[in-house]
């Protein structure tokens, strides 16, 4: 395929779709899927043909519209309303289309002026909801795969870089490195064989924004890395995706064989002399596989544990070969980055943080699931207005986020802006993007347990402080829960906690401690209660001297 | 190949560019206690023992694994390496289950030497008495996994000097084990060419050879750097 050819299927697509009275998008990311999502959609293909339809309707499956706890979730293209736990039996209402069905479903409408939905700002998810992601020409429709066609056939690897590098982009999995920055790194290494990598091994517990990018809008990431590969030098990449997501590797299986078949992969990739092919790498179930390191290790075929940095990866990555390492949202934002240009992206959020964020809110809030925000949005815009904050009128106690590497925040301090540098200030991180909030029937302390039992049982052994010191502190916490614990048990606690974050060999082991640390500092009373416990139980308990 | 100049706890050292902290310091004299690194084998940074402070950079850095820089200033003792080093030492020993007085290593043990020389009387952290299993079915030595501390040397001695690749490890955190071959008896494993060099270099009495007594098991380090130089320079010579 040509750029030239790239541009008449988007026509040819957009009038074929032009041709129908009417366009159900079904939502089939996960989320939706598991409540029902497929039964809904084959009911509607059956109505749509019984009912003679099938030249003005046409039903497809889209990726996720967000708002997963209200599934199946369908998006009608005419007037853009969404509907929200649908059964198969209203498939029939919605093929009507008059007074009366509207009547009928209006209960099942959403309100697309609710805050959940007009708070956000959509970059990363922008096709969700309008493109089916077992259709390529869909996604060529909006635009798809032009940024790659006019980086290949017009701009210089430098003008790449360089927009990237406007943008103000930083990495989306946590840490928040400047993008620009680590594709020049990698781009200035000598030598012809280079790795693109897309870390796909997201493992915070709560957290799905990679898997819901994977499933909805697969060839989104395929063009970030063709285009990262382009700039750099690469021309081979990996996908590390989870094993867990059954869904986004099928969905990424089907979009590689496609853009292949269409020349968009391959050995010439829209017509030029850039080749680029991508390669999916399942992983096996432990989440240290997300730490970069231990990731390639994994790739490599080796055990999947950590080394120790420096060499970082664009210097000695895969094979001892420079490597470009981003994770999937990363890798998404990349082409609406080369079409609307760096500067437009870099007009949306804080003065550090560029762009938006995905964030998957979990917890006991009324509204769950998938939100996209400009930077620098409060958390409580988020956590009340958008989520609605606890059902049944409870009060929100405190929020976690950046999963077990990330802290609490308590209520207080929602009014903070979203951005990396703010969270990091309070104790916590951005990390991938899960946002737990918690309400005031939650124990802080168990909060901080189950993080640790989640650390202890992911940690790979190889270091000693990691290995040895999470178990630890996993007991250390189970005695304050069951009310056993005295002072020197926090003051070993808060040893230990240190010697985690300053001893431990990679990100796992160092952040671990970060849950605990956040307790000791915002709920604190909630560890010393545990301990007054303790004191007057055994002062009670004390043997009285005899006379 | 150039040569670095960097200060060691106020001393000026030098060393060949590419060379670890750890060899700088050792070749003047500075001892970094360490349990993974021994000299001969591929550096892991795994034990976290001779972690150093290097000046204006915020982290901690394993000797064994950072090349020495032209003007760096490194310390290697300091009140907090030092409680860092204490806990881990008092980790390893709370980890596994290390009864001194009925080892076979009891009096040559580097796990034994450290708890000395660091000054650790008591263990502040939570025993776990592993069950643990004994693997006596090899012909000639044997593996007991409850002195076991993890430091992977007998791995990387079994893959990069003999080339057997026989040891490995399975399972993670708390669950990793060492493993023969594809984890049967070490005895069944027919990778294992009985060279004995996971014993030499095992700091612990994890691994020793039948017979010995409580206290009874030395080992020699000597014939791994003897192996090590004669590949390196050609020097068939045992001094």
């Amino acid at each position: 395929m040509t750029p030239e050819d790239l541009s008449d299927r988007a026509t040819a697509e957009l009038e074929r779709q032009q041709g129908f009275r009417e366009r159900l998008h079904c939502c089939t990311a996960a989320g939706c899927l598991s409540c029902g999502a497929e039964q809904l959609k084959r009911e509607l293909n059956a109505q749509v043909e019984a009912r003679g339809l099938s030249q003005q309707v046409e039903v497809h499956g889209t990726g996720c519209l967000g708002l997963c706890s209200r599934g199946p979730l369908l998006r009608r293209a005419s007037d853009g309303a969404v509907f929200h736990e649908l059964e198969p039996s209203e498939a029939g209402l919605l093929l009507q289309g008059d007074a009366a069905s509207e009547q009928a479903l209006a209960a099942k409408r959403l309100d697309p002026t609710h805050p959940f939905f007009a708070h956000q700002q959509r970059i990363v998810l922008e096709n969700a909801g309008r493109v089916d992601p077992q259709q390529l020409d869909t996604y060529l429709a909006v635009g798809g795969y032009s940024a790659l066609a006019r980086a290949v056939s017009e701009l210089s690897r430098q003008e790449v870089l360089a927009e990237v590098r406007a943008s103000g982009l930083r990495g989306r999995g946590g840490a928040g490195y400047p993008t620009g920055v680590k594709w020049e790194l990698v781009a200035k290494q000598p030598g012809t064989t280079k790795y693109i990598v897309c870390n796909a091994d997201e493992g915070d517990p709560g957290a799905f924004m990679d898997r819901s990018v994977l499933e909805g809008d697969p060839h989104r990431v395929l063009e970030g890395m063709a285009i990262a590969g382009y700039a750099v030098g690469a021309s081979h990449g990996f996908i590390y995706v989870r094993g867990e997501y059954g869904l986004a590797i099928q969905r990424l299986q089907g979009a590689i064989r496609q853009a292949e078949r269409e020349g968009l992969l391959g050995p010439r990739v829209l017509d030029s002399a850039f080749r680029f092919r991508v390669d999916i790498r399942i992983g096996a179930g432990a989440f240290v596989c997300g730490e970069e390191t231990a990731l390639i290790a994994s790739i490599e075929g080796g055990r999947g544990e950590p080394r120790p940095r420096p060499p970082y990866p664009p210097e000695k990555g895969l094979w001892g070969q420079p490597t470009l390492i981003n994770n999937v949202e990363t890798f998404a934002n990349i082409a609406p980055i080369l079409r609307r240009g760096g500067a437009w992206f870099a007009a949306i959020g804080t003065e550090r943080s560029k762009g938006t964020k995905v964030f998957a809110v979990a917890g006991k809030t009324v509204h769950t699931g998938l939100v996209e925000v400009p930077m620098g949005t409060p958390l409580r815009t988020i956590v009340y207005e958008m989520a609605g904050g606890i059902a049944d009128g409870g009060r929100v106690k405190a929020i976690q986020t950046g999963g077990p590497s990330g802290g609490c925040i308590p209520e207080r301090l929602l009014d903070l802006p979203v951005d990396y540098e703010s969270l990091v200030g309070v104790g916590s991180m951005m990390g991938s993007g899960g946002l737990i909030v918690m309400d005031e029937a939650t124990s802080m302390v168990d909060v901080a347990r189950y993080f640790m039992e989640f650390c202890r049982d992911e940690s790979c052994g190889k270091c000693v402080p990691c290995r040895t010191g999470t178990v630890q502190m996993h007991q250390l916490l189970e005695r304050f829960c069951a009310g056993q614990a005295g002072e020197h048990d926090l003051a070993l606690l808060k040893e230990l906690g240190t010697l985690l974050r300053e001893a431990s060999l990679c990100g796992l082991g160092q952040t671990a401690p970060n849950p605990v640390l956040s307790v000791l500092r915002y709920f604190p009373e909630e560890l010393e209660q545990r301990l007054h416990q303790d004191a007057e139980a055994a002062a009670a308990a004390a043997p009285t001297e005899p006379a | 190949m150039s040569v670095k100049t960097l200060t060691i706890n106020g001393k000026i050292v030098t060393g060949l560019a590419g060379t670890s902290l750890f060899s700088a310091a050792w070749e003047a004299g500075i001892r970094i206690p360490r349990l993974c690194h021994i000299g001969g084998l591929s550096d892991i940074g795994a034990c976290r023992l001779c972690l150093v402070e290097i000046e204006g950079r915020p982290r901690l850095h394993p000797a064994c694994m950072t090349e020495v820089e032209e003007g760096m200033v490194v310390r290697t003792e300091s009140e907090r390496l030092h409680a860092h080093r204490k806990l881990i030492v008092e980790l390893l020993l709370a980890e596994g289950n290390h009864v001194c007085a009925v080892c076979v290593s009891n009096g040559h043990c580097e796990l034994q030497d450290l708890a000395t020389s660091l000054g650790i009387d008591h263990v502040r952290v939570s025993y776990q008495h592993p069950r643990r299993p004994v693997d006596a079915s090899h012909a000639r030595f044997t593996l007991d996994l409850n002195r076991c501390v993890f430091c992977r040397r007998c791995m990387r001695v079994c893959d990069e000097v003999e080339g057997a690749h026989t040891l490995d490890v399975a399972g993670r955190g708390a669950e990793l084990r060492l493993i023969a071959d594809l984890g049967q008896s070490w005895g069944a494993a027919e990778s294992c060419t009985s060279c004995g060099k996971c014993v030499q270099v095992c700091p612990t009495g994890a691994l020793f050879a039948k017979g010995a007594a409580v206290g009874e098991m030395t080992k020699n380090r000597a014939f791994l750097q003897y192996i090590v130089t004669a590949r390196e320079k050609h020097e068939w010579i045992r001094k």
